[in-house]
């Protein structure tokens, strides 16, 4: 090339010098150009584990047809970023957007990724894919040029084609330019992607590009996916986690016709190519468990969490805590509550195993495909599979919430496929999926603040016992402040836990800003404070203040001492670097305890935004789903014993509940895009106890507000 | 025991030899690889099973396979005709009535139902018709507005 900036490999085999998965890669994809590029170093920031590739990352691929391949080790679970990466990519690449075809989740085709949660997507892997697009780009402007005859600066590109800026009919499109080529090129230094002024797709309001397969019943999900031959597979379960198997009985299961019966390595199951002739054979399987004895339920958890806690690490501390509580003129110490809660999704957990010789093609319902394949590769490792033996594909996912990071189900799909040499789905049932989910943890926040005489926070000590740190950060400007963090929330088994913790949107924030922002109200109420001016006044943050300011402004906030009887609640956090800001309005039915939530009004500060119209259904979906950990979701159980086995008695949230929803989002693109999935979930248990208060002067400190626990408060209040 | 089962299937004649205690969702899903229709809950809690058996919609998770002879089964496959969305999916798809999609079909399937009885529903009446269907996306609200704009037509 003129500039001497790439590596040209057009003439020698494209394939030379890469790795082996490279070479079975490019086989896969067939013919185009590949791009490989360098990396920002902030980008690596967004990954777990082995950061993203930099020798062989192609993220995309531009086919003869003109159609554009992006790859991406991210997956979609409804969160939408098969619209906005596909955005991303159409953008830098200039192209239409409906030219692109997503492939994501697959692990032989895809970019490493370390899984698809932490509002990590647009953050960190979107940057990569614009890069790689942006570089495309230029990769087909030079084609161009050397093919028009026509330096590259005189040169214009959109919709996938190339033409000469004075002559738009002198043109070449993507298709034509790399027609019968297979062009490998890796490109160093700087990538330049585009300035927000220049956005033609990104940032641009964007319906979603599976909607139409979803509208039809088209889109496929793990049990969708049908082999031939393939066998639906149930496995014996224990009564309660911790339960060991003293003996077993297949023998009528054995009789019923078709039944094949698996009972190895400490895992029962039954096979059938009818989904409900195994339920039946399940059923007939005598079993006896060793349950080992409860010590733990629904109301002696939160003791229990206090007594076994960690010894604690303290994430923040400035000033002094003496001098802070000698300074204060009141002082304020509450414990805040946070049940055990179900990730839910209606898509339970879900996987079909397919082994064939050395290769195990798995489909799975996963967050988490590329450890995924780690963990199914050890699972079969008996049988001498290595990572490299699997395959995983992630086809659409019904809703994830973090709950689909572990994949049991494929793990146990892969070993039943593997034993019984036929490809096997293991569908959870829906008391499967609330026995082995890995519950949002019961929780516990202690704080003791302080005001001084102005209505100054000066003393923050702040305690949070087994939900970890997340957006536990101090935004306020308190001199004097600790805080320390006793345990994590992600501790799979064991701690506390008598059963399997985990992420849960947004891990750990829920609890975090329920206590923080409840705390914070408390002491505007003790001060006779405007809620909102009391935040004013204690933070200096001029992203918090402005989402505050603007969720006012549009909610119509009117200055008041609390409780005022009005129902208005107000909360703030920070979540993934983004900004929220929500107020509330309810009413209380003193009768009955019931809460009614009437109105959630949102402000949300997320930087650059790529699809304004996806990132308000994820601000709507955190708003919806988070009224079920404020106002109903409960699990219920007795040691390792769960007692909560469907919707009946999970209640979610539904329709009748909603209330109205208004979001807003903040415009800031001064900087990159920041988190969309879960920081608009975590104020929401906050802004409900606070308007509960603003109602009827009753104080929750326990999630979820259930009419019970409410006609308690109101008895106190 | 086997019996044969004659219905209408998304308006073509369907015959099965199959145990009639069998669920409706498995039949279709398995023997008539007809997916759109989901699990969910198998106890008729969740909806997304729902599919139209003689114009009123049922939980075919709890459904015997049985009761659908000499009857018109319509699931999400059998909406579109000739090609052409039905209105209910062209809402859903336009407003954003939807995020991972797996409750979709059963939710297009009940509005489906509740539209057919009564062509011009009301808010309240769109509220009260779906509120046995469950979303864990939180998409309620869309969800609403694509079923309120073609009740509205």
């Amino acid at each position: 090339m003129a500039d001497g900036k790439f590596t040209v490999s057009e003439k020698s085999d494209p394939t030379a010098g890469l790795s082996l998965d490279r070479r079975e890669f490019m086989k896969l994809v067939g013919g185009g150009i590949i791009v490989f590029f360098t990396l920002d170093e902030s980008v690596l920031l967004g990954q777990r584990g082995p950061s993203y590739p930099t020798d062989f990352n192609a993220y995309l691929k531009i086919g003869e047809d003109g159609r554009v391949t992006v790859y991406s080790g991210k997956i979609e679970m409804g969160q939408g970023v098969i619209t906005s990466l596909a955005q991303e990519a159409a953008d830098e690449l200039g192209v239409a957007l409906e030219s692109i075809d997503m492939v994501m989740g697959d692990t032989d085709l895809c970019p490493y990724d370390s899984g698809t949660y932490g509002s990590m997507s647009t953050r960190f892997f979107g940057p990569a894919l614009r890069s790689a697009a942006a570089e495309a780009k230029t990769v087909l402007l030079e084609l161009a040029s050397e093919r028009l005859r026509m330096p590259k600066e005189k040169l214009g590109v959109e919709n996938g084609v190339v033409f000469v800026t004075a002559d738009k009919k002198t043109r070449v499109t993507f298709g034509q330019l790399t027609k019968g080529q297979k062009i490998t090129r890796k490109l160093e230094g700087k990538v330049v992607t585009k300035s927000v002024s220049e956005f033609t797709v990104m940032g641009k309001p964007t319906k979603r590009v599976d909607a139409m397969a979803k509208v039809t019943g088209k889109a496929q999900y793990a049990g969708d996916i049908r082999v031939p031959g393939m066998l639906y597979a149930r496995i014996l379960r224990p009564p309660a986690h911790g339960a060991t198997l003293k003996n077993v009985d297949t023998s009528a299961a054995q009789k019923m016709p078709g039944i094949m019966v698996v009972n190895q390595d400490g895992m029962v199951a039954v096979l059938h190519q009818d989904p409900e002739a195994v339920e039946k054979a399940l059923a007939s399987i005598k079993a006896e468990f060793d349950i080992p004895k409860p010590t733990v339920d629904n109301e002696t958890i939160f003791d229990h969490i206090l007594d076994s806690s960690p010894r604690a690490q303290e994430s923040d501390r400035r000033g002094d805590l003496a001098v802070g509580e000698k300074t204060a003129a009141t002082l304020f110490e509450n414990k805040y509550l946070t049940a055990y809660g179900a990730h839910a999704p209606i898509e339970t957990h879900t996987a079909v195993a397919n082994v064939e010789g050395e290769k195990a093609t798995v489909w799975i319902s996963t967050q988490s495909p590329f450890p995924n394949k780690n963990q199914i590769a050890q699972a079969l490792k008996p049988y001498g599979f290595a990572p490299d033996n699997v395959r995983v594909i992630t086809p659409f996912v019904g809703g994830g919430f973090g709950g689909k990071n572990p994949a049991q189900q494929a793990v146990e799909a892969a070993r039943l496929a593997k034993i019984t040499g036929k490809p096997v789905q293991v569908a959870w049932s829906r008391a499967e999926e609330f026995f082995y989910d890995t519950f949002r943890p019961a929780a516990v926040v202690k704080i003791k603040s302080g005001i001084d005489g102005a209505g100054k926070i000066c003393l923050w000590d702040y305690n949070v016992y087994a939900a970890g740190s997340r957006s536990s950060e101090q935004f306020y400007d308190v001199p004097n402040n600790v805080i320390r963090v006793y345990g994590g929330g992600m501790g799979g088994g064991g701690g506390p836990h008598p059963f399997a913790t985990g992420a849960w949107r947004a891990p750990g924030a829920p609890i975090n800003v329920f206590a923080r922002e409840s705390q914070i109200d408390i002491m505007a109420a003790k001060a006779k404070v405007d809620p909102l001016e009391f935040r004013l006044n204690n933070t200096s943050d001029a992203r918090m203040r402005r989402v505050l300011q603007s969720v006012a402004d549009r909610f119509g906030w009117k200055k008041a001492a609390i409780p005022s009887g009005r129902g208005y609640g107000l909360a703030c956090g920070i979540d993934s670097e983004t900004y929220v800001a929500e107020m509330a309005e309810v009413r209380v039915d003193k009768a009955t305890g019931n809460v009614r939530v009437v109105r959630i009004v949102m402000a949300q500060e997320m930087g650059t935004v790529i699809n304004p119209d996806g990132a308000k259904m994820q601000m709507e979906g955190c708003i919806t789903m988070g009224l079920g950990y404020a106002l109903s979701e409960d699990i219920s159980f007795k040691g390792g014993q769960i007692f909560t086995t469907n919707f009946d008695t999970y209640e979610l949230p539904r329709f009748s509940i909603l209330p109205q929803i208004e979001t807003i989002l903040v415009k800031n693109d001064e900087l990159p895009p920041k988190g969309g999935g879960e920081p608009a979930i975590v104020p929401i248990g906050a802004v409900i106890a606070n308007a509960i208060f603003d109602a009827t002067g009753a104080r929750l400190y326990r999630f979820p507000f259930v009419p019970d626990r409410v006609k308690e408060a109101l008895k106190k209040a | 025991m086997k019996e044969t089962i004659d219905f209408r299937l998304n308006g073509k004649p369907t015959k099965l030899e199959v145990e009639g205690d069998r669920m409706l969702l498995w039949v279709l899903r398995t023997d008539l690889n007809l997916t759109g229709t989901k699990f969910g809950c198998g106890a008729s809690l969740c909806g997304a099973c729902t599919v139209i058996v003689n114009k009123e919609a049922v939980r075919s998770c709890q459904f015997p396979v049985r009761e659908v002879r000499g009857k018109e089964v319509m699931t999400i496959e059998g909406l579109a005709q000739n090609g052409n969305l039905h209105p209910l999916q062209r809402a859903f798809a336009d407003h954003g009535a939807l995020q991972c999609g797996f409750c979709t079909p059963g939710m297009i399937m009940t509005a489906y139902g509740l539209l057919l009885k009564n062509p011009k529903l009301s808010r309240d009446q769109i509220i009260a018709g779906m509120d046995q269907n469950l979303c864990r996306c939180g998409a309620h609200n869309r969800i609403l507005q694509a079923i309120e704009s073609v009740a509205k037509r």
